[in-house]
């Protein structure tokens, strides 16, 4: 047995086919098909969680996405923990596992139901006014506690092991929304052949026919027409219908994001299944079928577990054969509840009473009602419920006040009306209109190419939203392209009808009471707390929604939302429309992360670039660092080296034999064209006409603010062709930038811009052996002093494949950097490396050639400069062309500021004790007597310990630092203030005759 | 995610192929050494920042690569039109988005 509360009549789940589960450690029975939510019913079970705030005992409340308190924590696995999870929407599985959540010891018994007893403490703004004072109490000791309180389930503690799939897909016409609408809708679109997405967030097609019992669709009972038409609709080539699957974004130009929940309803999905699919789809034409939801009655205690819409209560029966109770009582405000009352009268359950607050309502479904022998009480309410863990009494009285009765129920189906969801159209831009007439907010003005159609348009009865729906469809055909049209119309047989309700608090829990009617079930919000918004002060919506977190749950109000802006708008005596409605923003649904991130994780996250000869420095030991995108060799330590012995001994074989150091990272951009000098011209601040071919400079590029913006070595191969080296991290930003000018303030310019980055390789050799080790490799180069002097380049052969051979030199020592294509890289490198030995060559990465260049002074921009830096601040006014009349950034370095005195420029540091390594970004001072804050006149921008010089080095920005030779400055750290002295910023070979050494 | 057509390659292509380049129709002057602290300030800092049309420029980076312009309203990110670089900005600007889309 599937649980006492199964009706083996009712229902269209197979009653063989059962699952079990656990809830709280408890074993059940359920049937596959099953909600958890209708499972857990069907064993009687309503108590399934504590509210947010009060701890308050919550049942379900809902058969759908709009659940606000059935969220439950569902644990696969230790790693699989899914907090928040909608029991409504969960599907049953052999084997599924759930617990309770925010309760603590038990559900039954919660120690945090305190905050309900101590709830006049908790009221709106609550937080706000409590914990202004004192200030330092918030850091140290309400945060922390808040903290440690809030929140609503546990998150998982480990990596998530599922993987998730994203699809991006094209359409003519998405109809979102499976219900009567929805497949009207997608079989008009269908039958023109054009094509069709038709996407549902339940497991089966139908929407609201899963429970309407009364509507017949040709010929059929009305679920049995939609499995039908989805079946139809499946088979055809041209439909993809993608049911579990919620649209939950609605952004520009039609499109829209819909997340496919692929293997949460899988016993075992298998590692082949992704638990969600992420689909991307850009739609010509977007049909919202999305139906509505209904309200709940708002009156004291209308939370209690056993007290649920009258909707889910049909849901539970007429799909999952499950009776919510016993003894029902229904209190309503529209005919819809009289529907449900009928089908479980029918089904056996007693129906104790129906209250309807209108006064002498008429119709089929009350005459029905009536004759089944149900007892009506008009013109009544609901005042209050009874019970505690589950609800035991529903007490009525006359509307206008006078005697109560207390009437004992097990459960009240309740139905305050139908809100349409217009959510997604919201979205979308749209514009709601309120109808007086029927007191909601539909469709109004349009932003996009899209429809409404249905309950989420305000259409009321099945016959007229079928016909509407229809139309719609092929309308959205058409004008996405359809030429022809085939297929017939659904013939509504028979169909349910209501419209209307009421908005707001009941009598009972009007402006005069003080008692607990929620309105927001999850995140506790009650009548009371709205009107107290508005008392302190809040005339918008929008500040009556963050002073009561009315609607700004999980489920963003679907239930609350229409009756918080009724009780508001009559607090303030305005019609509705002028206080507003909250804007509805994606997501509809709550949406994982996994779903959004997909694939994009770990080390797809962003792509790893790895150089030719990265194979190489991975099998001799090298430790990597990220720069950007790239994994460059950091440094090579031999056994028992720990990074700073690796690096000395790298810096000092470098200066006393050679280095090899991979350069491929470097970015290389090649500028070709007879215009080719003149561009350049304009690109750099340096003059580049007069530079011979084969020959380099090194050249600094400004943006039109005269900083510096990129720097590098060029080297002319043809009058008409220059191969520009540019920063590792500066590439990409480099070429757009040269790009920009080339394509829209020189286009009258002949060049063409490649970037060269990736195609050749290059290996640094440097050091007084240099030339020794490459020249046995090198074809049709003379390498002496005189043909291939200091900064110059020249073409040939290494090892047999062409190089790019350029003289030049980022250590101060005799260097060649050798550019061969970038499939012979690692080669190369491996013939260099065999020479190299010979001479006592090393290989050294990228920490050994900060420390030898900034020996030698050499800046890194980015690093000792931070796009605040002139050329003249960073001592490089020599690579100024003095003659030029134009380049970008001439203009801006003649700015005031810029050529004011007292800027920050680049020197050397050196500290008094030369052990002392300085750290990079401490800060200068030239008083540490002062009081604090201490005017920091500059910062350091570079710092290492140097083998070389037997000593630390650093460059700093410091304010008028040229003039301040030989001074002493300080730097005050946590342990104490350190003294240096300010110098020029080359601390090794300062005449530079290790070049040609 | 927008759509936006490019000029050169005559193909609306999804937003996330293109790169935003700032204000369009502002001219590097000829002389740029000799422009005055005034007018290097309106060119290089002063934009116009509207709510409602603006004019600026765009590169299909992940496409054929060319910067152009564009016609975009702030307020509801339809793109009124677009075209390539160095043509004027145009004297009237068609009704609706969608007859551009349609062209
Ligand atoms: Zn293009």
């Amino acid at each position: 047995m599937s649980g006492a509360f199964r009706i083996p009549s009712a229902g269209r789940l197979s009653q063989a086919k059962t699952a079990r589960f656990s809830f709280d450690g408890q074993s059940y029975s359920g049937i596959e098909g099953d909600t958890l939510a209708s499972a857990l019913l069907a064993n009687g079970v309503h108590l399934v969680g504590r509210s947010f705030k009060y701890h308050r005992p919550r049942g379900v409340l809902s058969a759908g996405a709009e659940e606000p308190n059935a969220l439950v924590q569902i644990v696969r696995d230790d790693a699989r923990k899914t907090p928040n999870v909608r029991a409504t929407v969960q599907e049953l599985y052999d084997g599924l596992a759930a617990n309770s959540q925010n309760r603590w010891p038990s559900l039954s018994f919660d120690v945090g139901a305190v905050n309900d007893i101590a709830s006049p403490m908790f009221s709106a703004g609550f937080y706000y006014k409590t914990f202004m004072w004192p200030k330092a109490a918030w850091k140290s000791l309400y945060e922390p506690k808040i903290r440690e309180a809030a929140g609503l389930g546990v998150s998982p503690d480990r990596p998530d092991p599922d993987h998730y799939s994203s699809r991006y897909a094209h359409c003519d016409v998405l109809v979102l929304g499976g219900g009567a609408a929805g497949i009207a809708a997608a079989l008009a679109a269908a039958g023109t052949g054009v094509r069709v997405i038709l996407a549902d967030e339940q497991a089966e097609f139908g929407g609201s026919l899963r429970f309407e019992s009364g509507a017949k669709i040709d010929g059929q009972d009305g679920f049995a027409w939609a499995q039908a038409a989805i079946a139809r609709l499946s088979a055809m080539d041209n439909v993809r219908v993608l049911p579990r699957t919620t649209a939950f974004g609605y952004y520009a130009q039609n499109f829209v994001a819909l997340v496919e929940r692929v293997s949460d309803h899988l016993k075992a999905p298998g590692h082949d299944l992704p638990r969600e699919r992420l689909w991307q789809v850009r739609a010509k034409r977007v049909v919202l079928a999305s139906g509505a939801i209904e309200r709940h009655m708002v009156f004291a205690n209308n939370d209690r577990p056993g007290i649920m819409l009258a909707g889910a209560a049909r849901t539970f029966l007429n799909h999952y054969g499950v009776a919510v109770g016993r003894n029902v009582g229904v209190y309503t405000a529209n005919d819809s509840a009289y529907a449900a009352a009928i089908d479980l009268k029918k089904a056996g359950v007693n129906v104790a009473a129906i209250v309807d607050l209108r006064d002498n309502p008429t119709g089929p479904v009350i005459d029905e009602a009536r004759a089944l022998g149900i007892e009506i009480n008009f013109g009544r309410a609901v005042i209050r419920a009874g019970g505690k863990l589950r609800v035991s009494s529903m007490t009525v009285q006359p509307k206008n006040g006078g005697g109560e009765r207390t009437i004992p129920v097990d459960a009240i189906l309740m139905s305050a009306g139908w809100t349409p969801s217009v959510h997604l159209f919201s979205q979308s831009r749209g514009k709601v209109a309120f109808n007086h007439e029927t007191q909601r907010f539909v469709p109004g003005t349009y932003a996009q190419d899209c429809v409404s159609v249905g309950a989420c348009n305000g259409t009321d009865g099945l016959s007229a939203t079928v016909d509407e729906a229809y139309a719609a469809g092929a309308k959205a055909a058409k004008d996405a392209g359809a030429k022809t049209a085939k297929g017939t119309k659904p013939k509504v047989d028979a169909s349910e009808n209501w419209s209307r309700g009421m908005l707001g608090a009941a009598p009972g829990a009007g402006p005069d009471t003080t008692v607990k009617a929620f309105v927001d079930f999850q995140n506790d919000v009650t009548a009371k707390d709205i009107r107290q918004a508005v008392h302190e002060g809040m005339r918008s919506i929008e500040h009556v929604k963050r002073f009561t977190t009315n609607g700004m749950a999980t489920d963003q109000g679907k239930t609350s939302n229409m009756h918080g802006l009724a009780i508001a708008a009559e607090t303030l005596g305005k019609p509705i429309p002028e206080v507003g409605l909250t804007t509805f923003r994606a997501p509809y649904t709550p949406v994982t992360f996994g779903a959004i991130v997909s694939h994009a994780r770990g080390p797809l996250f962003d792509p790893t670039r790895k150089t030719a000869i990265h194979p190489w420095a991975e099998a001799h030991g090298a430790v990597f660092e990220d720069v950007g995108q790239w994994k460059r060799a950091w440094y090579f330590p031999k056994a028992g080296e720990d990074m700073h012995a690796a690096v000395d001994r790298e810096c000092v074989a470098v200066r006393n034999q050679a280095g090899l150091f991979d350069a491929s990272t470097l970015g290389k951009i090649e500028v070709v064209g007879p215009d080719a000098a003149k561009f350049m011209e304009l690109l750099y601040t340096n003059p580049w006409e007069k530079l011979e071919p084969g020959r380099c400079r090194y050249g600094i590029m400004l943006r039109e603010d005269g900083f510096i913006y990129d720097d590098g070595v060029v080297g002319r191969l043809a009058p008409d062709r220059f191969h520009v080296t540019t920063t590792t991290g500066g590439a990409p930003r480099v070429m757009n930038h040269m790009e920009d000018y080339l394509q829209t303030e020189f286009p009258h310019l002949n060049v063409w811009l490649t970037s060269i980055t990736e195609q050749w390789a290059v290996i640094a050799v440097q050091g007084p052996s240099a030339r020794k080790i490459i020249e046995p490799l090198v074809e049709g180069i003379d390498m002496s002093d005189e043909a291939l002097p200091h900064m110059s380049v020249r073409e040939g052969k290494i090892c047999g494949v062409p190089t790019r051979l350029f003289r030049m030199s980022f250590t101060g020592e005799r260097g060649f950097e050798v550019n061969v294509p970038a499939d012979y890289g690692q080669a190369v490198w491996e013939a260099l490396w065999a020479e190299g030995q010979k001479h006592g060559a090393a290989a050294y990465g990228t920490e050994a050639m900060h420390v030898l260049r900034a020996e030698k002074g050499y800046i890194i921009v980015g690093q000792d400069t931070d796009g605040t830096v002139t050329p003249n601040d960073a001592g490089l006014d020599w690579a100024v062309g003095k003659k030029k009349t134009d380049f970008v950034g001439i203009r801006g370095m003649m700015r005031p500021d810029l050529v004011a005195k007292g800027r920050k420029q680049l020197v050397g540091l050196k500290t008094k004790d030369p052990k002392v390594v300085l750290e990079e970004g401490a800060q200068i001072v030239e008083d540490p007597k002062q009081a604090i804050p201490m005017k920091m006149i500059g910062h350091v921008t570079s710092s290492y310990w140097s083998q070389n010089c037997g000593r630390s080095i650093a460059l700093a920005l410091v304010t008028g630092g040229r003039d301040r030779m030989g001074d002493t400055l300080y730097v005050p750290m946590p342990n104490g203030v350190i003294e240096v002295e300010v110098t020029g910023m080359v601390f090794f070979d300062e005449t530079g005759g290790r070049l040609n050494g | 995610m927008l759509l936006i057509r490019c000029p050169y390659c005559e193909e609306e292509r999804p937003e996330l192929e293109f790169r935003n380049a700032g204000e369009a129709h502002i001219a590097r002057s000829a002389n740029m050494a000799g422009e005055s602290d005034d007018d290097f300030e309106k060119f290089f800092f002063i934009r116009s920042n509207p709510k409602g049309i603006i004019y600026e420029r765009w590169r299909h980076m992940h496409g054929c690569a060319r910067f152009f312009n564009a016609v975009r309203d702030t307020v509801t990110d339809k793109f009124i039109m677009t075209y390539k670089a160095g043509e004027p900005k145009p004297a009237k600007l068609p009704k609706d988005s969608n007859e551009v889309v349609a062209k």
